[in-house]
């Protein structure tokens, strides 16, 4: 016991103070690619190389089409590397999570050159501002409603309908001491009929279509679900094929995406702190009726 | 072809003349036997007894289109011999049928039905031959046979998901769990047969995170192949990923850089010790100790910031490639190296003498879930639990790839086989990972990284292991034209190790499942893929 009660003491406190403050995170971590729409000379070479289609070109005549997807994105950097004139960056961002799955992709409009490089960029669409809700107000808005509304609890299920454990071993990191989810008054729980906030990580599987279906109607109502990952939301690298049905939405309804592969704990906690928001609403719309 | 390789040759050749039509090798430690037919009964027998082969793995190939034909390949390997030795036998298509070997060598039972459920060849004489891969609703469809496409949209699944064996006796009953469990792992389907308390047996159905990895292989251009590899088993992403890039760096007969293979070492090194010392504190975690899994936690944690610190990823993601690594190191992150591991270090020795501390610990994993050795030798046990039960083998030592030959290290081997000797054997695996690194942190890491990748030639063969920190990794390759694959054989130690669970679990009481289960930690998506 006494040994115990020492290292207690001499390891005082590791709890991180994110989202109060910002996440410590190395200098070397790969989140977002930012794209410089106007300086990008040439989409096809990120194309080539990205390894999940999270980029695709589409052209028609002599104008291109060039879509990027957050939802497909591992966040390797290839597209960085193989892109010219720094139009592509790998950024530090991570707080990606949204409860719009059209707001994790971008489209860009250009005509080309007879080289098929890009001659003028003619539009984009990009809904991004939506993406980039401050996680402090989301963290504070979110503690008010578990206190209101949840009577200062939230339980979350979480369901592995597919994954490679990656997502799993950072949702199962929020625990450790420095991520410390119980903070937020949030804890995991063994059954769906305790549970507010589904956690669901793809891609889902033939083999789990079932298990996650029943899971989710088992939840009372008001629930949010939360698709997690590349896979969870689109079915990542997997796609669709005989044995995986891709993403979490074509099998229950999904509240609230959060990218990344996996996701960093702290890009976990936005999003549910994001969902939880959701809740907030939920309940408050059931409460008027 | 040196001496000695040629008189164990000759001494096959001698014994099976009539039956071995080639001996070839493209590389020194790749050994191809092509044999006449499907039966390799009398073969694997010979090697078994003679030189105490052990059957490493088996997996089939449909090459109908181009040999018409099937074959099935069996990769044995032998105590102090660095080539594996791989028999290729046809499997004829107008008679898709094969002499099982699950009989007498228990250790390719899931493996060979994994043959029966994905190419429709029959394993003929084989003990249990339910299916095992696809799930008893599926509809009859192989899906790794060429003529079946990726994308195929099978139809609604009916009927009963598995038909288990009964449980007889009076006051046996049976205790279905999952495929959801209470906590926050993968899906796996465990029927408990119990009288009581004690579990009398437990059947397991797998491949709930079936996700066509293998087929899709099949499908991804070899660069972007790597991330896959990398999503076959999320802890073990940096071995899964090395394992994939030395096949087809095997495939085109390519150098790689000493600097690649020193730094692919210390990151083998740093997902093992990451691995282990969470498992150590959830085994302690599982019978109260919840202090040691809070430490064991941040210990954890240290070291996947790290890897981020290294590779931009906690998982050690987007790192490896074929050729080498995609980044070197500068000064700034080899000290952070230098200096985690030593405070890694430090703390590592306070959690283990925590635990140790705690004699209510202690009591509960002794004598818990006990896998004997020799059954762990018959089941073709591999990795820490093979290690705690006695099997001698270790990938580093036995076929050393990456940088391992330079550093000594010692391979901890018990005889005792319960859920304490798990944790020993990763205990004394984390101080041994300690001296590699340091031993490797200590070269002078200069020059280039990556090589150049020559354009890969079609129809290589390729076949590559790496020690994941579970145990032995395997994948097998075929090069096909236009920088694709044929054919990707994946083998995760969890796939030869689920057998030994059933094992261990016998006699216990089901309140122990959970950190017995806890002590083997397979990978529920390596299996499956
Ligand atoms: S960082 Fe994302 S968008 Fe860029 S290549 Fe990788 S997966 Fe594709």
């Amino acid at each position: 016991m006494f040994k115990i009660i020492q290292k207690t003491i001499a390891t005082g406190i590791v709890t991180t103070k994110y989202p109060g403050e910002p996440a410590q995170i190395s200098e070397q971590f790969r989140g977002r690619p930012s794209f410089d729409f106007e300086k990008w000379k040439d989409a096809r070479p990120a194309t080539e190389v990205c390894p999940t289609g999270a980029i695709s070109v589409c052209d028609e005549g002599g104008s291109r089409r060039v879509t990027v997807d957050y939802g497909l994105c591992v966040f390797c950097g290839l597209c960085a590397e193989a892109s010219a004139d720094q139009a592509v960056r790998i950024t530090q961002e991570f707080e990606l999570a949204s409860a719009d799955r059209r707001n994790l992709v971008l489209t860009a409009e250009y005509s080309l050159n007879t080289d098929r490089t890009h001659r003028e960029l003619r539009a984009v669409h990009q809904r991004l501002g939506d993406l980039e809700e401050d996680v402090e107000s989301v963290g504070q808005k979110a503690r008010k409603n578990i206190q209101k509304l949840l009577k200062r609890s939230l339980a979350i299920r979480q369901v592995d309908a597919g994954s490679c454990n990656g997502c799993e071993l950072e949702i199962v990191a929020l625990n450790n001491p420095v991520y410390d989810l119980e903070r937020f008054g949030i804890q995991f729980v063994a059954s769906p009929r305790h549970a507010d906030m589904l956690l669901v990580t793809g891609p889902v599987t033939r083999n789990m279509e079932l298990a996650l279906l029943k899971t989710y109607q088992a939840m009372p109502e008001p629930k949010v679900v939360v698709a997690v990952g590349a896979c969870g939301i689109s079915g990542g690298i997997f796609g669709k094929n005989y044995a995986s049905l891709g993403g979490v939405d074509n099998v229950v309804p999904v509240d609230v995406y959060i990218p990344g592969c996996p996701p960093r704990p702290q890009a976990l906690l936005h999003g549910i702190l994001l969902a939880v928001g959701r809740l907030g609403e939920r309940l408050y719309d059931d409460r008027r009726g | 072809m040196t001496q000695a390789m040629s008189a164990f040759f000759e001494a096959l050749r001698q014994k099976f003349g009539a039956q071995i039509q080639s001996i070839s090798t493209d590389r020194e430690d790749e050994v191809y036997l092509l044999v006449g037919d499907s039966d390799i009964r009398a073969l694997a027998e010979y090697l078994r007894s003679e030189f105490d082969a052990r059957l490493v793995t088996v997996f089939a190939e449909d090459r109908r289109s181009a040999e018409s034909v099937f074959f099935n390949y069996y990769v044995f390997e032998r105590k102090g011999d660095t080539r594996y030795l791989i028999v290729r036998a046809p499997v004829h298509a107008d008679h898709p049928e094969f002499p099982s070997l699950s009989a007498g060598l228990p250790a390719v039972n899931w493996q060979e039905r994994e043959i029966q459920d994905w190419f429709g060849l029959k394993a003929v004489g084989h003990p249990n031959p339910r299916r095992v891969a696809m799930h008893d609703n599926w509809p009859d469809v192989h899906p790794l046979r060429k003529d079946f496409p990726l994308g195929t949209v099978l139809p609604p699944f009916e009927g009963e998901r598995h038909i288990y064996r009964p449980a007889l006796g009076e006051g046996v009953f049976q205790v279905p769990v999952g495929p959801v469990h209470a906590g926050t792992i993968e899906p796996g389907h465990f029927n408990f047969a119990v009288a009581g308390e004690p579990i009398l047996y437990l059947q397991l159905r797998m491949f709930y995170t079936h996700k066509g990895t293998e087929k899709l292989f099949e499908k991804l251009p070899i660069q972007k192949a790597v991330f896959l590899a990398e999503s076959i088993s999320g802890d073990s992403s940096f071995s899964h990923g090395t394992a994939f890039c030395q096949a087809i760096e095997r495939a085109a007969q390519m150098e790689v850089p000493l600097r690649a293979l020193i730094m692919r070492t210390i990151l083998l090194e740093l997902e093992r010790i990451c691995n282990h010392v969470a498992d150590i504190g959830a085994i302690a975690n599982d019978v109260g100790f919840v202090v040691a899994n809070a430490h064991a936690s941040r210990l954890k944690e240290m070291l996947v910031s790290l890897n981020e610190q290294l590779t931009g990823n906690r998982l050690l993601r987007g790192m490896v490639c074929v050729g080498g690594v995609r980044r070197g190191w500068d000064a700034v992150q080899l000290v952070a190296l230098r200096a985690a591991i030593e405070v890694f270090a430090s703390e590592f020795q306070d959690l283990v003498a925590l635990i140790d501390s705690s004699e209510s610990t202690r009591d509960r994993l002794e004598q818990t879930g006990v896998l004997r050795p020799e059954k762990a030798k018959d089941l073709g046990i591999v990795g820490v639990v093979g290690r705690a039960s006695g099997v001698d083998l270790d990938v580093r030592r036995d076929h050393p790839y990456a940088a391992y030959g330079r550093y000594s290290f010692r391979v901890p081997v018990y005889q005792v086989g319960d859920v304490t000797h798990r944790m020993q054997v990763r205990g004394d695996e984390v101080r041994e990972s300690l001296g590699i690194i340091r031993g490797a942190a200590d070269e002078s890491l200069h020059g280039d990284f990556r090589a150049q990748v020559p354009p890969i030639p079609a129809d290589r063969c390729a076949l590559s292991a790496v020690e994941g920190w579970r145990g032995e990794i395997i994948h097998w390759i075929r090069t096909g034209p236009d920088n694709h694959l044929e054919r990707c054989k994946i083998k995760d130690p969890s796939l030869n190790n689920w057998p030994a669970l059933v094992e261990a679990v016998q006699g216990n009481i089901i309140a122990d499942f959970p950190v017995i289960n806890k002590s083997f930690n397979l990978s529920y998506s390596g299996t499956d893929r």
